[in-house]
């Protein structure tokens, strides 16, 4: 089938399109030069054409995202949805079932998304649920942070047996990148406790934070992943925080980037730095440290970060920082979920209600909207509201439409939130706006680089996947600054969404819900005689201790519907 | 004789992955490293009787063999005539059988329950009042100093559960069972509760007091009575003690708590007293005690499908969930229900008298390997190829880790997932079919 899409504005920042009123072509799940007289014309004059959106950090499938809806009722009837001829109920506002998750994130005109956290040990789950997320092309980040294998290795300064252990666990896993999670921090809450700052062992590992981030990151580039080290740093949520990030991104800055497929040229990314960029000593000094994490940005090449951006809704927090869930609870009193895993993570569900009348919650957001804005290189920085943490992935079309517009931020400053957004932040005296190129890059493009994926994803150029959404908004004459209430509009539906070159939404509507995705993982190749002697040693100890037989942890292909293996060799 | 090795046993929620199976002539003739009832599962019980072949009830009575083809059709007849139809089950069978059936019940506006509702429901209800804090078996088994069995009897239902997380040694625990203090609370003297380094032997039903009790001992306040719930106070105060300094610990809890009579609210108390345990230095989680190996796996999927783990009702064209309204006894009982799909479970022999009284009353279609009390109410019987023995697919331990259940020997029957499959397809033609009349009529009825 061949498709035109004619006269669109066209923003694609991977090749330097910025606005041109341009024509895509599509063949064969492609984009391609030309395509024949017969091909079928979408007109797009008047509107937006960019890549699908390729999300880098979300939480949409697993054992924890599953005990988030099972624990919480009272959050999946708030959305619901009947079926509706091949399109599956569901429910679910801040973590909707599988099917739900695909159609929503395809209606915004995203294409792809990483589920950014997959214990090893339930790698099946995560991927039955990837199964059951239609449309998207999907990967997920095994959890390696607090892993008992790697602390060993890493203990003993064997970074290459980690790099094999690393190269196993990917085929074994079907994964996709390295997710490191409170480094030592999740292990210590295995005896109740946690780790402070990257300098504090792991309890009879004798690890420290800051080693396991060095070594990971040392066996990422040995092995030459597409993805650079994926990094939740350590004292997530903590006034005073932000030294421990700025320090935890300063491991890897001599370390150089070598994948050994796709361009990306970082060798460290730091996911939901907004919960990382705090100041002060306690939540009564608390204030914004966004500007220095913003300012070593600028200054710093091999780190890009995704937001986290609060949306001020009432979600539900999960994560592998075991510790710091427990701290919520604590601090809420609702209810709790945990789940430790043997030998590998832990994680906890909290739901939490994030009140534009609270100060904190206000100066929270104002510092997610600092890095956004005082970050100068929107190719270093991406939108994430690290789903459903900081508040469901529905509001990016809000999330857009407030970079967009000074006056939309201002109106919520002003009469809406808490005066600590404006006393403990900067962002009343921020006025950048983002342009439509800006917000390709920060929600496509960047994350298809970091990722490794630019090849075929992020971008409109041939040869890439044809995965590509048009916006019903004119920048001719429509002006996003002042009329942001469209922008949050056509944001939330795209007029067209095409995957893998099918238009799954056509005029504002999903028509294809049945279409599945790809699963990307990494084929390693590393260092075949050094792997088998690494696996013999890692079969002795799983006899001991894990409760699952080595033969029976490595999932099989049966697990992915379209398999996209990465062949790293 | 072949021997297959690292199988994971499909009996119990332990779901053992370390047996061996003896295969001759496609044949299990024998087993290694299975307890004493997952050995029978593989061997199938010399006095059970295995059906063969789908069966449907004439109107004498009697059950006449019919093939697949005519079964299929006659139980879809049955479902899409429906007004309130049930299907219900899903703990014996696979994952991806369970996901099928979740879009039958979908497609059939039907209401979708599992096992839980008459086991570990309650639990669910109150993960959604207070949380889920847990752990994988081998964290208890790795770190564990304290281990509480409360209500249930691991000795006889899940009988190699004590030898794998209880007497093993673990990473932290090199000795195994020296390193492990072992508290059990039962009213009987079970073979668990033997076992015991402390036995709270509570009243039967007096749960929630005992509970209560330790709560307020636990927060350092006195206990005003002699005796709680038959447990003597300084038992308590020591049990109390035991906890509060364990480095590790983890309770197990089974039916004998989720089913007496505060429910749900046991199991509040419960988990309220394991999530504040955790404020005294130490680390504690808790695992249900789930029984059919893959009872959890048909709430994962539900969750994941419809947002809920069990009594899903579709009868609005969306999930609904509303446990005592929306669960299979609830409509069996007020008479609602008017036909039942039983798969991977026996409600015939586990469901109140009332329950049972309407299955008779109404059609019932078993998918069933073998004769069960449930077959004997069934109308039509289809006898699928076992999972974890002659075909394929996904479990969920009790503690949510998961399998792929191997296929030992071949079968000529389907697979639940393939019956459910070709159900589907046949729902789904009938109501496009369905649909198209109804277009037909409208273009052709004259204008009002
Ligand atoms: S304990 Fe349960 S899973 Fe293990 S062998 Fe016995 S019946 Fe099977
Ligand atoms: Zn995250």
């Amino acid at each position: 089938m061949e498709y035109i899409i004619k006269n669109g504005m066209v923003y694609d920042p991977l090749n330097n399109i910025d606005g041109e009123k341009m024509d895509i072509c599509i063949r064969d799940g492609k984009i391609v030069e030309s395509v024949g007289e017969s091909a079928e014309v979408v007109d797009a004059s008047g509107k937006i054409v960019m890549a699908g959106g390729v999300e880098p950090h979300t939480h949409i499938a697993g054992p924890k995202v599953n005990v988030g809806r099972m624990m919480r009722p009272e959050d999946s009837e708030k959305d619901v949805e009947a079926k509706s001829g091949d399109r599956r109920s569901g429910s679910g506002f801040s973590v909707p079932s599988t099917f739900m998750t695909g159609y929503r994130y395809t209606e915004m005109g995203y294409t792809t998304a990483m589920e950014a956290a997959m214990p090893p040990l339930i790698a099946r789950h995560v991927h039955e649920e990837l199964v059951d997320t239609p449309i998207l092309d999907k990967g997920a980040y095994p959890l390696l942070g607090n892993n008992w294998f790697v602390m060993e290795y890493l203990k003993n300064g064997e970074v290459e047996e980690c790099a094999a252990y690393i190269a196993w666990l990917m085929r074994a896993t079907k994964g996709y990148a390295i997710k490191v999670v409170n480094p030592c921090g999740t292990e210590a809450w295995g005896w109740g406790g946690n780790v402070h700052g990257i300098n504090d062992p792991a309890p009879k590992f004798g690890i420290t934070g800051a080693e396991m981030i060095k070594g990971l990151v040392e066996a990422n580039e040995m092995i030459g992943l597409p993805h650079s080290v994926h990094l939740h740093c350590n004292d997530l949520g903590h006034p005073g925080n932000y030294e421990t990030t700025l320090a935890s991104f300063d491991i890897a800055k001599n370390i150089k980037a070598s994948p050994k497929y796709g361009e990306r040229d970082i060798s460290l990314y730091g996911t939901h730095v907004q919960f990382h960029s705090y100041g002060g000593t306690s939540w009564r000094d608390f204030e914004s440290e966004a500007p220095a994490i913003a300012d070593y940005l600028n200054k710093n090449d091999h780190i890009a970060i995704d937001v986290g951006q609060i949306t001020l809704d009432e979600t539900t927090t999960m994560t592998a920082d075991g510790p710091m869930e427990f701290d919520l609870y604590t601090l809420t009193g609702f209810k709790w979920a945990n789940c430790d895993v043997e030998l590998e993570t832990g994680s906890g569900v909290v739901p939490f209600i994030y009140s534009s009348k609270n100060p904190v919650h206000s100066t929270q957001w104002a510092i997610g909207m600092e890095l956004f804005l005082l970050t100068k290189d929107p190719g270093k920085i991406m939108m994430t509201t690290d789903h459903p943490n900081a508040g469901p992935f529905t509001r990016y079309p809000r999330i857009i439409a407030w970079l967009m517009s000074s006056k939309y931020r201002n109106d919520l400053i002003e009469n809406e939130l808490h005066a600590w957004a404006q006393k403990r932040s900067s962002i009343a005296t921020i006025d950048r706006e983002y342009s439509l190129y800006d917000i390709a890059q920060v929600t496509r493009a960047t994350a298809a680089r970091v990722l490794g994926l630019s090849e075929t994803k992020g971008h409109l150029g041939v040869g890439a996947d044809a995965d590509v959404a048009i916006y019903s908004f004119n920048p001719e004459t429509q002006d996003a600054s002042s009329d942001y209430m469209t922008i949050e509009a056509v944001f939330r539906m795209a007029d067209h969404v095409f995957k893998d070159g099918e238009i799954v939404v056509k005029n504002g509507e999903l028509v294809k819900p049945r279409i599945d995705g790809r699963t990307y993982w990494v084929n390693c190749h590393f260092n075949e005689e050094l792997e088998k002697n690494v696996i013999s040693d890692v079969k002795k100890k799983f006899k001991q201790y894990y409760t699952v037989n080595f033969e029976n942890y490595e999932i099989g292909d049966g697990y992915m519907r379209r398999s996209a293996p990465i062949e790293i060799k | 004789m072949e021997l297959i090795k690292n199988v994971p046993c499909p009996f119990c929620g332990t779901l053992c992955d370390d047996i061996i199976c003896k295969v001759e002539n496609n044949e299990i003739v024998g087993t290694m490293n299975a307890c004493r009832i997952g050995h029978s599962k593989f061997m199938h019980h010399k006095d059970a009787t295995l059906y063969k072949k789908p069966m449907i009830r004439k109107a004498n009575g009697e059950l006449v063999e019919v093939e697949i083809d005519e079964a299929i059709e006659k139980a879809v007849e049955i479902l899409v005539n429906a007004k309130r139809p049930i299907l219900y089950g899903w703990s014996s069978v696979s994952c991806e059988a369970d996901e099928v059936g979740v879009e039958l019940a979908e497609e059939l506006k039907a209401l979708i329950d599992n096992t839980a509702t008459v086991c570990h429901g309650p639990s669910l209800l109150a993960v959604h009042d207070t949380g889920y804090p847990v752990c994988t078996l081998g964290e208890v088994k790795n770190r564990a100093d304290v281990i509480i069995y409360w209500a249930c009897n691991p000795m006889h239902a899940h009988p190699r559960h004590m030898s794998r997380h209880y007497f093993s040694r673990g990473y932290f625990r090199e000795r195994g069972r020296p390193d492990r203090t072992l508290i059990v609370v039962d009213p009987r003297e079970s073979d668990t509760a033997k076992l015991a380094d402390i036995h709270l032997q509570v009243e039967p039903g007096k749960d929630y007091e005992l509970l209560d009790a330790i709560r307020a001992a636990m927060k350092g306040h006195k206990i005003l009575y002699e005796n709680v719930a038959g447990v003597p106070r300084d038992l308590i105060y020591q049990a109390v003690e035991l906890l509060k300094s364990a480095q590790f610990g983890n309770l197990f809890f089974g039916m004998g708590i989720t089913q007496t009579s505060a429910k749900n609210r046991n199991i509040d108390a419960g988990i309220c007293a394991i999530e504040e345990l955790n404020e005294y230095g130490g680390k504690f989680t808790l695992i249900p005690m789930r029984g059919h190996y893959n009872v959890n796996g048909f709430n994962h999927v539900c969750t994941w499908t419809t947002g809920y783990p069990f009594c899903v009702d579709f009868a609005t064209g969306y999930p609904r969930y509303n446990p005592g309204e929306t669960g299979t006894n609830d409509l069996l009982q007020n008479k609602e229900a008017d036909a039942m799909f039983v798969i991977g479970a026996d409600p015939g022999a586990h469901f109140p008298q009332r329950a049972l009284q309407r299955m008779v009353e109404i059609p019932v279609i078993a998918i069933e390997p073998h004769r069960t009390p449930t077959t004997e109410l069934a109308d039509i019987i289809i006898p699928p190829a076992q999972i974890g023995i002659s075909s394929e697919g996904t479990a969920y331990r009790m503690d949510g880790v998961c399998f792929t259940m191997k296929k030992i020997i071949d079968s000529d029957l389907l697979s639940d997932k393939e019956i459910l499959k070709r159900m589907l397809e046949r729902v789904k033609e009938i109501h496009a079919s369905e649909s198209k009349m109804e277009s037909v009529k409208e273009v052709t009825s004259p204008a009002k």
